[in-house]
């Protein structure tokens, strides 16, 4: 199977992606945010960084991006899509997901190993966790707390859309220390903390993010 | 060009003395043009020329040391080493003190741009960064300024640029309150074929000026901020008006990097250079000096972002994320469809040419017309060397006769103060806002000894890296104290289990004009060169930054020294954390030997406010057997952690290692408990030994003529002194990480 990983101008974490895909026994596809193209992919992850610099806001450049063209309609058609981190960001301003991320509460970036539970482990991305399942990602961003006006809040709560929270501590001031959504279909998820980084104990706080690329596998596999 | 002998020219202005001025009128056999005075006044500068310090220099050079390991040396931007299986690793540290201290956000911002810059120009992927930063007192209303907008500076670009801050130094001293010190280090990999030049060579070759535009930003920086005492009075007339520190934009020197490497790879680069310090003018004559020898600029054709900048602005400005480029004219095409591919403007605004003449023209007027070695060499001075007047009194000042705790109780509570001390508290304040995550390749970032960061996925080989330095030793003497400095980076690199191969080093001192400084400095190369040689470990590049001062006061002499090791397998590497076992508790051994040793040390400094004596003394042949013992028992799966012993000795080491990694230990102290807890004797490191390893560590601790000593076992949620002390972990952890957001929020 293959999964594609878009390369925005100042995405940094593709690379990780790419290998977290490879781990969990994928094949990783380089898609360039230029082409309308998503390679016939399976799926696709939007990784985290800086894209365009975070310039005029984090994401709304890259939502113009000519592939997002590609990306969006088929998003809307069931093609499982995981934002990390700026890839949620991005998400979010290209309306597949609701709600905002803004400045950290404190204000500060923050880097931190962190306890995240798993509210929702039924999308295209969460399905080899268990609900209620506690795992340890690190966390890295500037504006990272989740925002949405407290309708949508209700009707994501209500509808399970809340996929992943902030366990122990809220980190950056997250509304109902939410750290990730999926949409109404549950194929589109976007998180802030990065599970490509914890996808093996050597260089990450854990294995525990592996799950998040081990589930796509299975779910499109099977 | 008419030669106008009457009218004055502002060379005093732009830091050049009457006799530089003199020179440069001797070497082109007229008056210099406008152009042509801004143009040696900042390749003149003392940042850029090295000229007090050159004559010392030389006992660094690489060759000094025989190393099999290394590919190249100081000359080029960086020097490059050999790490194995066709790996080449190229790291270097430099200064950014003086603009973070005007501006620390930009300052320290553009201090990780400019080093990133020279790695990449060696042709390497820039694969990490690490910052050792100094500050004045931790409580003093200045600090508070500088402090969080260095971090956050360092924080904005290097998170931006996608590299993983794996480590620094963090420490606090009145010397450094008018004098922020901000070292940033670059380390970057490349396969051994992949090393480019800064050389302009090839008549007809055409070079290429890419990445950002140039404007007003940082016009004189290197010869105004980084080459004059604070206070002083040089000003730049109405260039003086403007910032001189520079604004740097991280994500135009994140595309910059993957456009180089496309170029390189592409095989479409004859010779690069990044532009930093002296901007146009430093590229433009460096690239000349060192290739064919001529060359001809059109510097109208150098991309504005401010249209009324005239030539001597354009040739000093540095405004940041600019490479300059030598390419084929064949190849040029191809080289502008990689810089489109990727946003980057380029344009091509002259040609390497054969008449030892650097030429520039604006609109079709000559403007510059000189030997670019005259100006790329620069003067070199031998400036009067004399020991400081009071270092005798300050040796003398013992730290023997300060008051000593007496009983448990009392070494309990220094250990709780020393640990909540500014310079040894947790860093999480600062090191949480970097990324030390991203590339997937940190196996260990601080508060490990060193970082360490992994280069095959498929070996596992590694590198890792440390910088250290200990302005207070150094004050007490610079010749130890360089040599100390050597001595705990090359340990820290041990420490994880690799092996040391190069160091590079930051010189942060005075000013050269008094000769006090320039003993200190005198001094100090001397250590660190005869430290080299004893370890074996060849300089591979380095910066000196000068006029670290206010007024007739300057920072402690502060050598800061990164080394870099390699590390087998990184799956085989050390921990400082002491953690639980299922297979039993673990030994600790303590490694090395202690003596009563206090001057200049950690103890004196933060509880009693002390520094005098002398500081320990260094024993590098024991350095070297301790390196080896611990690269050998790491590879051989020996240990379970391993922590250098340093500032604040055994005490704060076996804190650190408890708290990193959640697990207490039981200690019993040979000898006097209050020296065996808090000298820093160096050349010592304790151990956790794996469950049933002891007898093959034992043998090899042995083997490599290392003394050791089994001091307790590791297990349970408090640090225990037996006879002493008893503090749960939990109390070490709030005394630990309390200070830094109770000063910085």
């Amino acid at each position: 199977m293959r999964i594609g990983v878009i390369t925005f101008p100042g995405s940094l974490d593709d690379r990780d992606a790419a290998r977290a895909v490879r781990l969990a026994g994928a094949e990783p596809v380089t898609l360039w945010h230029a082409d309308r193209d998503l390679r016939r992919v399976d799926a696709v992850i939007l990784p985290g960084g800086f894209s365009y610099g975070d310039y005029l806001r984090c994401g709304a450049i890259a939502r113009f991006a000519p592939v997002m063209s590609e990306l969006v309609p088929a998003a809307r058609s069931g093609l499982p899509v995981l934002g990390i981190c700026n890839g949620f960001q991005i998400l979010c301003e290209a309306h597949l997901l609701p709600g905002a991320l803004t400045r950290n509460a404190g204000l500060r970036f923050i880097t931190r190993d962190l306890s995240l539970r798993v509210e929702n482990a039924t999308t295209a991305w969460t399905r080899a966790y268990s609900a209620g399942e506690q795992i340890v990602v690190p966390l890295k961003s500037g504006e990272g707390a989740y925002a949405a006006d407290p309708g949508t809040l209700a009707r994501l709560e209500e509808a399970g859309q809340i996929v992943i929270r902030y366990a122990d501590s809220n980190p950056n001031g997250s509304a109902g220390a939410i750290a990730g959504v999926c949409n109404a279909e549950g194929n589109v998820v976007g998180l802030m903390p990065h599970p490509e980084h914890a996808v093996d104990a050597l260089t990450g706080p854990s294995a525990d993010g592996l799950r998040f690329f081990t589930s796509i596998v299975t779910r499109v596999l099977a | 060009m008419t030669a106008d002998t009457v009218l004055p020219q502002p060379f005093a202005a732009l830091g050049l003395t009457g006799s530089e001025y003199d020179k440069i009128v001797a070497t082109l056999g007229r008056r210099p043009t406008g152009a042509e005075l801004a143009l040696y006044s900042v390749m003149w500068s003392e940042h850029c020329s090295y000229k007090s310090s050159k004559v010392y220099l030389r006992q660094l050079a690489p060759t000094a040391v025989q190393s099999a390991a290394l590919l190249a040396g100081i000359g080029h931007n960086a020097g490059v080493v050999d790490i194995g299986q066709g790996y080449a690793v190229t790291f270097k540290i430099e200064s950014h003190n003086h603009p973070s201290y005007v501006e620390p956000h930009q300052g320290a911002a553009t201090g990780v741009g400019g080093i990133v810059r020279d790695i990449l120009a060696m042709g390497a992927r820039p694969v990490a960064v690490m910052d050792a930063l100094r500050f004045g007192p931790a409580a003093a209303a200045d600090t508070a300024r500088v402090l969080p907008g260095v971090v956050s500076g360092i924080s904005f670009y290097g998170n931006c640029l996608g590299l993983p801050n794996i480590g620094g130094e963090l420490d606090f001293d009145a010397c450094y309150a008018g004098n922020p010190l901000v070292n940033a280090l670059c380390v970057g990999v490349m396969r051994h074929g992949d090393l480019q030049v800064a050389a302009a060579s090839g008549p007809g070759n055409q070079v290429i000026l890419f990445g950002s535009t140039t404007g007003p930003d940082g016009v004189g920086g290197a010869s105004v901020l980084a080459s004059a005492a604070f206070g002083g009075s040089a000003a730049l007339g109405e260039a003086a008006k403007r910032p001189s520190v520079q604004v740097g934009d991280p994500f135009m020197e994140r595309l910059l990097v993957e456009c180089c490497l496309e170029l390189f790879a592409g095989g479409l680069v004859v010779g690069i250079q990044d532009l930093g310090a002296a901007g146009v003018a430093c590229a433009t004559t460096e690239l000349a000096a060192a290739g064919t020898g001529g060359m001809r600029v059109r510097l109208d054709a150098v991309p504005l972002r401010d249209p009324s900048l005239g030539p001597p602005e354009i040739l000093m400005s540095e405004s940041q994320e600019r490479m300059m480029a030598v390419v084929e004219p064949a190849r040029v095409d191809e080289f502008l469809a990689v810089c489109a591919k990727w946003d980057v403007r380029a344009a091509v605004i002259g040609e390497v040419t054969d008449t030892g003449r650097l030429v520039m023209t604006w609109h079709g007027e000559v403007v510059v017309d000189i030997p670019p070695g005259s100006a790329a060499d620069g003067p070199v001075y031998q400036r009067p060397v004399s020991r400081p007047a009071g270092q005798d009194a300050l040796v003398a000042d013992s730290a023997s006769a300060l008051p000593r705790p007496v009983d448990g109780p009392a070494l309990r509570a220094d250990l709780l103060a020393l640990i909540g001390s500014p310079g040894l508290a947790d860093k999480s304040w600062v090191t949480d806002q970097y990324d030390r995550y991203v590339r997937g390749d940190t196996v260990l970032a601080m508060p490990e000894d060193g970082g360490l960061v992994r280069v095959d996925e498929a070996t596992g080989l590694g590198i890792a890296l440390a910088t250290d330095g200990n302005g207070r030793y150094a004050k007490l003497d610079p010749y130890l104290g360089t040599q100390l400095a050597l001595s705990e980076a090359y340990r820290n690199v041990a420490a994880t289990g690799a092996r040391p191969l190069a160091v590079t080093n930051c010189l942060n001192f005075g000013s050269p004009e008094d000769p006090a400084v320039m003993w200190q400095f005198a001094e100090a190369v001397r250590g660190l060169a005869d430290g080299c040689a004893a370890l074996g470990v060849p300089v591979t590049g380095g910066n000196v930054s000068f006029y670290n001062q206010t007024g007739t006061v300057a920072v402690h002499p502060t050598p800061v020294i990164g080394v870099l090791g390699v590390h087998d397998d990184v799956r085989r590497r050390l921990s400082i954390g002491f953690a639980a076992s299922s297979a039993g508790d673990t030994e600790l051994v303590l490694l090395g030997r202690t003596e009563a040793e206090f001057g200049g040390s950690a103890w004196a400094h933060a509880l009693h406010g002390h520094l005098g004596g002398r500081p320990p003394a260094p024993d590098l042949a024991a350095e070297r057997r301790l390196a080896g013992l611990l690269a050998a028992a790491a590879a051989a799966g020996l240990l379970a952690a391993a922590h250098d012993l340093s500032d604040g000795g055994l005490a704060v080491a076996l804190a650190e290692s408890c708290l990193r990694g959640g697990t207490g230990c039981r200690v019993r102290l040979p000898g006097d408990p209050f020296t065996a807890l808090f000298s820093e004797s160096a050349a010592r490191a304790v151990v956790a030994v794996r469950p049933g390893a002891f007898a093959d560590f034992d043998a090899l601790r042995a083997e490599h003529g290392v003394p050791g000593e089994t001091i307790g076992r590791t297990g349970g949620g408090d640090l225990v002194v037996e006879d002493c002390f008893a503090i749960p972990l939990a109390e070490l952890a709030a005394a630990h990480t309390a200070a830094l957001p109770a000063l910085f929020g």
